[in-house]
């Protein structure tokens, strides 16, 4: 048993005011009183409560010496367990494999703003390094006092805590952590920022180390959960078993905003314990076997309400957008006078681009249980972010939010607000329903149809450039769905299906983004316009994060427009960023991409390809909250078929300090490949009453037939900067570096994703 | 209507009352408590349901348990173990392949086929063994260097 499991019955002011004032004195002795005082004051029995400004709610110390490390965040399957375990290792001077990293149980964790925006190092790993560091200097004046020796004098080694001798030797007198509170909890005010979430910060005294100490942080060391998956031990969330459980299923309208006017729940009345649960918009069944739920919500006979058919038709998907009205309009950067600039230009250079509606499509639907005993709610799910789905699913049942209990367990994929939220609501309405726990699987046409989409968006780019060929001038606007239609976590019932299909209204924010880079032209406008959604409740067409969200839309527009200003004043589209780009890790990023893949200097596009097959090569960078990627894409084109074989990238990527360059690599390979099937061939389809792609027919991805031969990617490590995300980064100008490859290879630039065999055949021809 | 069945899985017998209809894959769940396989669509279209029946590869979400007779059901955990893994296994944890790994079943089981029938496939026959089978977190590079690697071990 671990701490985390003990309930916590003293507070940690009782103990303080039971042990008086702390004084220490380092670099002298330390009398008894003071020395019983420290302990007392720093360790205490009882766990003190789960604040954000407790030492005790990040890192424990197990009396066989182990440590638990409480993370209110998670590990997605980029290996950020190992990662976090490598920085409390670090600076807690114990061995790596003594680390153990619980994620995202409400139960032992804080709100650090769950899996978020790449945000699980840079953010959560800052804040377990400094709970790490603080934990190994309260430890090492514990010792102080017990070994009568000043902090400054002692070191540690594996968690044994040693004096050194004035010739700076090891002596062999040393305690280790477990002696000095392996039965006790930290008792450690931290000096909380007051947030929670993702800028949630709690440092202590400490300083952590300095990097060039490092020796566990930068090692590629293997992820642990692997070989339970491989050998099928380990539990998923669609694996979560509770007695007297039932199986629940969800019925969707035809009609996107239809609800039901009637149900004849005697149509099911032949299947075993099938109960109907039906409040208004919301309707689902439970059964005792999966089997028969799923029966049952097949057989359910429903009338659903007359309503208008709420979504334009797709081919117009791009007109309405273009000519809906603006909700919000944003200029994020502006510099210079730019309708000057555009009016004494000698030449003006625009371009449109495309993007759909993309959907998560996870492996797996979602997949959620909750069991209400006692009026005590746990919820196991496969979300992002628990402590918000806890606010969500305490709202939607009307209780408080200490009486839930969310339990992150890895799902079935998840890259961003998914159907992952939705689904733990629905299933705590169908619990409290019937009574009983309920495991809540979605179908694979829900998963696909009803889950929160990536806004579709077009993107104006245009140029303004004097007789030298110098770009004078450069307006950039993106116009699409907002990101924040639906909100980015599930604390409110205004963003989860189940508040919504119940008469709670959307409540639909304005989000979009503007391009990361550091193009340094002389007159410079990047804004951003929302408009509102097709449906104002319950839509399958509902937007919100999807991987890097807004990032690949944005990026696939502006780095294409960048290539095509190249190609207008024939340059090569190295030299022409590198012309404009400030920033010395940006350059970087550009030039190490360029020497792996040893581009050769030349204006796009090739002239000395003929025939069916032809090949071309294509740049593209950005930056994400201090990330830098550079993206050389090579590619082969079938002409007669329009098929696109992205057959090699070679990544450059800068997130400051690599804390793990192995699970590095794999993230990146990760975001690449799933960049290439966004942009190749993902499209959310619909038509006027409802979204079409709902399968993976109709929702097809990335073959493995069509998997890039090489991915090669360079990393560039940076121990003096903090480290930023990698999460999402190098998805973000995989579109671009493809399309501008197209353009090298064909000369023909494709302004529309996704460049599926058919529009990139009709665009050849 | 419910009939009895019995399913050779794993190496052992199991008895289930189940509608004949049912998918295998909810009697290996739900009546087996097999954590694996998944569902993932219910239509054949993915594989994380994927299992051996009689060694071939077979979408348990879509094949009725009635068609199963006393064929031998073989899943991921009877494919190998920690202490004598499936070469593909330790190709896997070598390689570091999945992310989530909701989509293993797929891919392994699949793959443990194609290295048992051919010797030494191609990187041609190897993709066009897996092609169908679905990756949503991209690992497909890791993927066919697992396969290789295994392929190696075995050949």
């Amino acid at each position: 048993m671990t701490k985390f499991e003990k309930n916590s019955a003293f507070t940690r002011r009782s103990v303080l005011l039971g042990g008086g004032a702390l004084v220490v004195s380092v670099g002298a002795a330390i009398p008894l009183d003071t020395m019983l005082t420290l302990q007392a004051a720093y360790a205490q029995g009882a766990k003190p409560p789960l604040t954000p400004d407790q030492l005790s709610s990040y890192i424990a110390v197990n009396a066989d010496g182990s440590v638990s490390a409480f993370f209110g965040k998670m590990d997605m399957g980029h290996g950020l367990r190992v990662a976090i375990a490598q920085i409390i290792a670090e600076e807690l001077d114990v061995p790596f494999k003594r680390v153990k990293v619980f994620m995202g149980d409400t139960a032992n964790s804080v709100n650090q703003g769950g899996a978020s925006g790449s945000t699980g190092i840079q953010n959560g790993g800052k804040q377990m390094r400094m709970a790490a560091a603080e934990a190994r200097r309260v430890l090492v004046e514990m010792a102080a006092a017990r070994l009568s020796v000043p902090a400054d004098k002692l070191i540690v080694t594996d968690g044994i805590v040693s004096a050194i001798d004035t010739d700076r030797k090891m002596a062999t007198l040393g305690l280790e952590y477990k002696e000095l509170i392996g039965d006790k909890y930290f008792n450690v005010q931290l000096d909380w920022n007051k947030h929670y979430g993702n800028a949630l910060y709690a440092p202590g005294k400490a300083q952590p180390k300095d990097p060039r100490q490092h020796k566990i942080v930068g090692q590629p060391i293997k992820r642990e959960d692997v070989a339970p998956k491989v050998f099928a031990q380990e539990d998923f969330v669609t694996d979560i078993r509770r007695p007297g459980m039932v199986h629940g299923r969800m019925i969707r309208p035809p009609i996107a905003g239809a609800v039901p006017s009637n149900v004849d729940e005697s149509s099911v009345k032949d299947i075993p314990g099938a109960k109907v649960v039906w409040d208004k918009g919301f309707l689902g069944v439970v059964a005792d076997k999966e089997w028969d739920a799923i029966q049952a919500a097949q057989k359910l006979k429903v009338e659903w309400s007359q309503v208008e058919s709420p979504f334009p038709e797709q081919a117009s998907l791009y007109d309405h957008i273009r000519n809906a009205s603006v909700r919000k309009r944003t200029v994020e950067k502006e510099n210079g006078t730019i309708d000057d600039a555009f009016k004494s230009a000698v030449k003006v250079v625009e371009a449109e681009y495309e993007w759909p509606f993309q959907s998560h499509a996870t492996m797996g639907p979602a997949c959620a249980l909750v069991e209400i005993k006692d009026g005590q709610v746990t919820c196991w799910s496969g979300t992002q972010k628990s402590h918000y789905q806890q606010q969500g699913i305490a709202a939607t049942l009307g209780i408080p939010v200490e009486n839930v209990r969310v339990i992150w367990v890895t799902g079935p994929g998840s890259y961003g607000r998914s159907d992952a939220d939705d689904c733990a609501a629905d299933a705590a309405v169908l619990a409290k329903a019937v009574g009983k726990p309920v495991r809540l699987q979605y179908m694979r046409d829900q998963a696909t149809g009803w889950d929160p989409k990536g806004p579709a968006s077009i993107h104006k780019a245009r140029a303004a450039l004097d007789a030298s060929g110098k770009i004078t001038a450069y307006d950039f606007t993106s116009k699409g769905f907002s990101r924040w239609d639906c909100a980015t976590n599930g604390s409110k019932p205004s963003a989860l299906l189940a508040g919504q299909t119940r008469g709670v209204s959307l409540n639909s924010e304005d989000g979009f983004g503007v391009p990361a880079e550091s193009y340094a032209f002389d007159n410079k406008r990047l804004a951003w316009e929302t408009i509102p959604p097709l449906l104002d409740r319950a839509s399958p067409l509902r937007s919100s994060h999807l991987r890097d969200p807004v990032g690949p839309q944005i990026h696939f527009a502006s780095e294409s427009f960048i290539d095509e200003l190249a190609a207008a004043v024939t340059t090569d589209p190295i030299e022409f960023r590198l012309r404009y780009i400030k920033e010395p890790r940006d350059i970087a990023v550009i030039k190490a991409a360029a020497e792996k893949a040893r581009w050769q200097t030349r204006t796009s596009p090739r002239r000395d390809q003929s025939g069916n097959k032809v090949s071309g090569r294509g740049i593209a960078y950005a930056q994400r909250n201090g990330t830098r990627v550079a993206i050389i894409a090579e590619v082969d084109i079938d002409r007669s078929t329009g098929k696109i074989w992205a057959r090699k990238f070679t990544v450059a990527h800068d997130c400051g300090q690599i804390i793990n360059p192995d699970g590095l690599t794999k993230c990146i390979e990760g975001n690449i490949v799933q960049g290439v099937s966004r942009t190749l061939w993902e499209e959310v389809t619909f038509d006027r009453k409802t979204v079409t792609s709902v399968d993976w027919l109709t929702y097809p991805i990335l073959d493995i037939t069509e998997t890039p031969a090489e991915v090669n990617v360079v990393l560039i490590n940076h121990p003096e900067i903090a480290p930023s995300g990698a999460g999402e980064p190098s998805i973000r100008p995989v579109a671009a570096a493809i399309a501008n490859a197209v353009f090298d290879a064909t000369g023909v630039r494709i302004r529309r994703v996704p460049f599926s065999p058919d529009r990139v055949r009709s665009a050849l021809s | 209507m419910t009939q009895r069945f019995t399913l050779n899985v794993n190496g052992k017998s199991h008895t289930v009352n189940a509608d004949q209809d049912m998918p295998l894959l909810y009697a290996l769940r739900d009546d087996l408590g097999l954590n694996n396989p998944h569902f993932g669509c219910g239509l054949a279209q993915c594989g994380a349901c994927m299992v051996h029946v009689d060694g071939k590869p077979t979408y348990s979400c879509v094949t009725a348990i009635s068609a199963i007779g006393d064929a031998k059901i073989t899943t991921l955990a009877g494919l190998g173990t920690p202490e004598k893994p499936h070469p593909l296994q330790t190709a896997y944890i070598e390689e570091q392949v999945p992310q989530c790994g909701y989509c293993i079943n797929g891919w392994i089981m699949t793959a443990a086929a194609l290295l048992r029938d051919k010797e030494k496939p191609t990187e041609a026959e190897i993709k066009d063994a897996l092609s169908g089978l679905k990756c949503r977190c991209g690992t497909h590079v890791s993927i066919l260097k697992a396969v290789k690697r295994a392929a190696e071990m075995m050949g």
